[in-house]
């Protein structure tokens, strides 16, 4: 138990502190190789939209403005500065719809994007890894090798362009499904089953995208997995063995190409985490990618500054939950 | 090399079609050198027309020749995915090279680093910066900033490669009969490194070209250069899908498809040819 701390849980904990402080670091230094002087911009272009500000409320958006920016003190009480506000999870006023909390806007953003992606990569996962190996364990089987020709031929395409596709055909050509939004324009958010049922209807499209292509990749990486696998002694010893094939293919197979896997899962979740905003965007979902967009088209800088932050720590959080609970699918790690 | 290439042609379905995309893309590409229209000019030609035997691709809102406008537009995404791919291609080589040989600290650092490098979302930072850049970030600019972040994947690739090649003889007879260490690296490992390399550029033209769509769809590279990514942008920007005018978004749609699959297929072609098994098997020799 001890060797395993040490070897395993430890290393895991500081590479997820690392992961967080490059991601800050990163985020806190990157506006100040800005050319642009970003407060003074951003508080002329609040006076000039002549929204109703009062002169304290200006005041104190500089304050905050500079504060955010890191602008205030020298770099290092700025640095400090910039960590405290994050660890007491403050994250200053929205620009765009002042002085409203950026926390308040992540915060009913936050459950759409989760409410998205946590399905997308669970079924993609499961169906992409059972297609895989099935695959190169019944090679020759007609359906599968269809599946495969367009997995390799959906692998590649980008995310926004296979969301454009899908709701060019579906939305627009053949209208079966509703153009954009997670709900009809107008409807009241409440928890009844018309409206769920409502949302689900909205989410498919921008579901099916998702899934399709991460079906694509799963089942690319299993199927060269297996494939290395099948040749291996013991898969060849039990099938002399006369063990009925479904058993090897879940047990002897299956199980072990898992691993790898599980891993590539936590490593690609950055990636599989931003083709989900591209995907919102394309939809109009209310998510964390639609409001990242309306930051960048109102000029909302401590907004996109919030969402990048989240990200970050939203991303790794999520490997390390991971990392730490594929010891229970790997003994090895257990029992080392 | 001629013959590897007649191999592929012979023995790879995957290699043929990769050939004849990438083909008809390098060819419309070329275009944009003969072109009687500069892209930055607008209503050259009638606005609106639907594809027809005098406009391949139609034309734009804007005025604009759709097959002319793609040919530019083609030529700087696929020059956006160079520059990346050799920008990172030296980070990765450099990083996964040192991190292989040297080995302890040095690697557990570099990996430590590396790892970091892949889990954290990229996108998010990139916009975050391409925001505080905006109308700044030329289209090379883009390039170097995506090589900046598109080498980890690859690294660690290249480090199992030279960890393997460590422990092959003739690492061995080299160093003992005193070859300097970086000229064992460049000499005698780095050709074998180099095939990996070339795999992966192509992967991270994918991802980078990708990246450059995103980024342009939401206004925040230099939108005036064309490329696919920025005719979306366009095409977003007149509601093109709306107002019917379905061929501007056709056209890159298509274009990116025939890039995309052709790069994908070549990678995955000479991805399983690099690897001495598969390529046994394929062409059963």
């Amino acid at each position: 138990m001890r060797k395993f701390v040490l070897s395993y849980l430890i290393p895991r904990i500081g590479q997820y502190l690392l992961v967080i402080f490059l991601g800050v670091t990163l985020t806190f230094v990157i506006p100040r190789l800005s050319p642009n002087d970003p407060v003074e911009q951003q508080v002329s272009q609040l006076m000039m939209s002549g929204s109703q500000v009062s002169p304290e409320a200006i005041e104190h958006m500089r304050v905050a403005l500079t504060e955010m920016y890191g602008l205030a003190g020298s770099p290092w009480e700025q640095y400090w500065a910039f960590w405290g506000r994050l660890l007491r999870g403050d994250l200053g006023p929205s620009l765009s719809s002042f002085p409203t909390p950026v926390n308040q806007l992540l915060a009913t953003a936050m459950p759409w994007t989760f409410g998205l992606l946590i399905p997308s990569i669970v079924i993609s996962w499961v169906v992409g890894n059972i297609l895989g190996a099935i695959a190169s364990y019944y090679e020759n089987n007609r359906v599968i090798q269809v599946v495969d020709v367009v997995s390799q031929a959906v692998r590649p395409i980008p995310y926004y362009i296979m969301a454009l596709v899908l709701l060019a055909v579906f939305s627009y050509w053949i209208p079966i499904f509703p153009f954009s939004g997670a709900y009809p324009p107008g409807a009241r958010v409440e928890f009844s089953l018309s409206f769920v049922l409502t949302v689900l209807y909205h989410s498919l499209l921008p579901l099916l995208s998702l899934v399709l292509i991460g079906i694509g990749g799963w089942f690319i990486g299993m199927k060269s997995l297996t494939s290395n696998i099948i040749a291996e002694d013991y898969v060849v010893y039990a099938e002399n063995t006369g063990l009925p094939r479904r058993q090897i293919l879940t047990q002897y197979i299956m199980r072990n190409a898992m691993l790898p896997q599980i891993t590539g899962l936590a490593l690609q979740l950055g990636m599989l985490f931003s083709g989900a905003l591209i995907m919102e965007v394309v939809f109009g979902y209310p998510g964390m990618g639609t409001l990242t967009f309306q930051a960048v088209m109102a000029n909302d800088y401590t907004l996109i500054m919030g969402i990048t932050l989240l990200s970050i720590v939203g991303v790794a959080t999520t490997v390390l939950i991971l990392d730490l609970i594929y010891p229970l699918f790997d003994p090895r790690v257990r029992i080392q | 090399m001629l013959n590897v290439l007649r191999d592929l042609l012979k023995y790879d379905g995957r290699f043929r079609v990769a050939a004849l995309f990438l083909l008809l893309t390098l060819l419309l590409a070329a275009l944009s050198w003969v072109s009687p229209q500069p892209p930055n000019k607008t209503y050259l030609v009638p606005p609106d027309v639907a594809p027809s035997l005098a406009y391949p691709f139609g034309t734009n809102s804007r005025g604009q020749d759709l097959l002319w406008w793609m040919a530019f537009a083609v030529r700087n995404s696929l020059m956006l995915g160079v520059i990346t791919a050799i920008v990172s291609r030296v980070i990765a080589i450099f990083v996964g090279m040192i991190a292989g040989y040297r080995g302890g600290t040095i690697d557990r650092l570099l990996m430590s680093l590396n790892d970091s490098f892949v889990v954290l979302p990229v996108l998010p930072i990139l916009i975050l910066l391409s925001f505080l850049l905006q109308g700044q970030l030329s289209l090379v600019a883009l390039a170097l900033l995506l090589g900046l972040f598109g080498w980890p994947w690859d690294a660690r690739l290249i480090r199992a490669q030279v960890l393997s090649l460590k422990e092959r003889s003739f690492t061995r007879t080299a160093l003992y009969s005193g070859t300097a260490p970086l000229q064992l690296t460049l000499r005698e490992h780095l050709p074998f490194v180099l095939p990996v390399v070339f795999a992966t550029t192509i992967n991270n033209m994918l991802w980078s070209i990708g990246m450059e769509v995103t980024l342009s769809v939401l206004g925040l590279a230099d939108v005036t250069v064309p490329t696919i990514g920025t005719t979306i942008f366009w095409a977003n920007q007149h509601q093109a899908l709306v107002a019917g005018i379905w061929w501007w978004l056709a056209a890159p749609i298509l274009v990116a498809v025939l890039l995309f699959l052709g790069l994908y297929l070549l990678f995955s072609s000479v991805n399983e040819f690099i690897d001495p098994r598969t390529r046994l098997r394929r062409i059963g020799a």
